[in-house]
């Protein structure tokens, strides 16, 4: 099992490696270099920079060094902990990691809960009481929080909470530990948009897997041992059933880092996703930069830590 | 070969084309009686398909032309729909968002799944080096969750219809690739492949009449479980304000501009479009399951 552990995180390295080469190149080598992307909207115009004005900003961002040089020290500042300055707003994207990189976590982990509190049931239900006007509705909904796309219903949430309550999530940033009521309102309903999403793929994925666990030989020998129907469904069928959706549902908490991009503009959360859609609109370079290759290391991180769970939990897949 | 045999051949190839319209009017019969919700899903999505295809007829306004008389102006008899932020008809920008949206999902899916299958399937086949070298290459593209790598391309690309298309269809290569290379890895151990390189068949012969056709059903499976996919894609950029850039109507797009008024949400411009993205892509969802039951009889009438 060590070895197990330690071959998969020895693989995820070339894998990060090759992510943070892919940003570099995309954000330095396709049409549109940073500053040029920076200047562009005022071109000609009295704001313009003149040509020496540009060789300076060149010179101190370090742009005029080879292709090379720059994604090594932009490495090492990494390594060193130094992930640089936002260019338009001059405040240290590490701040803003630490300041609003609590508020996307929280709206995660709610919908995560939520998911689970709401999909199980509605999937256990839907496959007990299979084909019953309980399962049709169940199904009906979950085909259509399957495709609605979260920010959407965030959204329309506003919309609803605006028009009957005149009330509106709080946009600007409270933290936790400051103002825990605050705070929940600002996080839980974002959380609730994502969370039906995947309530919906948790509810489908274990109604289905649970048919399946139903139809098993050991389920029948367990009836008729005469083990009671409570006993069967919790012993046999839950336990052999969770697998898949413990699956599905880490998938889910990591593909939710791209949605929250989109839901957080919907609410105007001052999230990380919100920070990144900011600065996608402003191409600001470095801000841009630095957070994708946060999302897509913490997404690594999140597929590796289901990947060991998974083999803990089942020892077949160790030895493959 | 002799001269009868060729005959028999050129009649059996005629009498195969001529069959053709029966083969798929049958096919489609079973599809409808073995999945009528699949049936009904691929009706609804033809409609829209047409309502795209025809905007320019049916719509009863111009998409662009602004009505300062009727600005943020709720539904009425003459604007079922209402109207958005510079009085034009959301009804008239749904009908030619569809087309945006249509032609952006079809294109990236079809572009995306095209590199994604035949990567796949000369990744497979060649094995070595090559699929060793370019399986890291999937790995990487993989570790973006959801939608930020297309949002990075078009911070890059800038936006645009087009880019729109690249950076959703480059979002889509990685999946498919992975999900042809196993059918391959597994086809290609099947004992015709055998037979036909003992024969002297070239590599490239083997890959596309023998391996190839194998791939075909997975890789529609593929291709229109991610129509739905791709919809929400475009929904998810333009509404970022990074893909379809206004004054052209998208369905993302619109609902952008429905998120610009926060302190005063209208709701029509939140819910019609909004609508039109979930039910196409709920038809595009219901259509790629009933496909799949329809194209792998082994889960056919299986977990429902």
């Amino acid at each position: 099992m060590q070895q197990y552990i330690m071959r998969r995180i020895l693989l995820a390295i070339p894998t990060i490696i090759g992510v943070s080469i892919l940003i570099f190149l995309v954000m330095r080598v396709l049409p549109g270099d940073p500053l040029q992307a920076m200047v562009a909207d005022d071109e000609g115009g009295p704001t313009s920079f003149t040509e020496e004005q540009k060789e300076i900003i060149l010179t101190s961002l370090g742009l005029n060094r080879p292709l090379y040089q720059q994604y090594l020290s932009w490495l090492l500042d990494i390594a060193r902990g130094d992930l640089g300055f936002s260019f338009w707003r001059d405040t240290p994207i590490r701040e803003t990691i630490q300041r609003r990189g609590p508020i996307t976590a929280e709206i995660g982990i709610f919908a995560v809960i939520i998911s689970w509190a709401v999909g199980l049931p509605v999937g256990v239900i839907g496959a007990i009481w299979r084909n019953s006007i309980t399962d049709y509705l169940s199904r009906f909904s979950v085909t259509f929080f399957l495709a609605a796309p979260s920010f959407w219903l965030g959204l329309g949430f506003i919309v609803i909470t605006v028009i009957f309550f005149t009330w509106r999530p709080p946009i600007t940033l409270v933290q936790l530990w400051d103002d825990p009521w605050r705070n929940l309102q600002m996080t839980l309903p974002p959380a609730f948009a994502v969370g039906l999403g995947m309530a919906a793929i948790i509810a489908r994925m274990s109604r289905a897997t649970l048919l399946e666990v139903f139809r098993e030989d050991y389920v029948r020998t367990a009836r008729a041992k005469g083990v009671g129907e409570q006993m069967v469904v919790w012993r046999h069928v839950m336990r052999n059933a969770m697998l898949p959706v413990i699956t599905v549902s880490g998938l889910q908490l990591a593909n939710l880092l791209g949605g929250s991009v989109a839901v957080e503009r919907a609410f105007s959360v001052p999230g990380l996703g919100a920070a990144l859609a900011q600065a996608m609109n402003d191409r600001d370079w470095m801000v841009i930069q630095n957070l994708v290759l946060l999302f897509a290391v913490i997404f690594v991180v999140i597929n590796l830590i289901i990947d060991l769970t998974y083999a803990l939990i089942d020892p077949r897949i160790r030895f493959r | 070969m002799d001269a009868n045999t060729t005959e028999v051949v050129r009649q059996r190839r005629e009498l195969t084309w001529a069959s053709a319209p029966l083969v798929i009017y049958g096919a489609s019969r079973r599809f409808v009686s073995t999945s009528p919700i699949g049936a009904f899903a691929v009706a609804f999505l033809i409609v829209v398909g047409l309502v795209a295809l025809l905007a320019d007829f049916i719509a009863p306004y111009p998409p662009l032309e602004a009505n300062y008389s009727m600005l943020r102006h709720s539904p009425t008899a003459s604007h079922p729909m209402g109207n958005d932020f510079l009085g034009r008809d959301v009804l008239t920008r749904l009908m030619f968002g569809a087309r945006t949206s249509l032609i952006v999902a079809f294109s990236a899916v079809a572009i995306g799944k095209s590199i994604g299958f035949s990567w796949g399937i000369v990744s497979g086949y060649m094995g070595g080096r090559f699929d060793l070298f370019t399986q890291r290459i999937v790995e990487v593209l993989l570790a973006f969750p959801g939608i930020i790598l297309a949002l990075m391309l078009l911070v890059a690309l800038g936006s645009g219809v087009f880019t729109v298309i690249i950076a959703i269809s480059i979002g889509g290569v990685a999946g498919s690739t992975r999900v042809i290379r196993s059918v391959v890895l597994s086809v290609k151990e099947m004992p015709y492949v055998d037979a036909a390189r003992a024969i002297g068949a070239t590599q490239l012969r083997v890959m596309l009449l023998h391996v190839a056709p194998q791939c075909i059903a997975p890789a529609m499976v593929v291709a229109s479980a991610s129509l739905g996919g791709a919809i929400f894609a475009e929904a998810a950029l333009s509404f970022l304000g990074l893909g379809v850039p206004p004054p052209n109507p998208s369905w993302g797009n619109m609902l952008n501009s429905a998120s610009n008024e926060f302190l005063n949400p209208l709701w029509w411009m939140v819910v019609f479009p909004g609508m039109a993205i979930t039910f196409t892509i709920l038809a595009f969802n219901l259509f790629g399951d009933a496909l799949r039951d329809h194209l792998d009889p082994k889960l056919r009438g299986g977990l429902n």
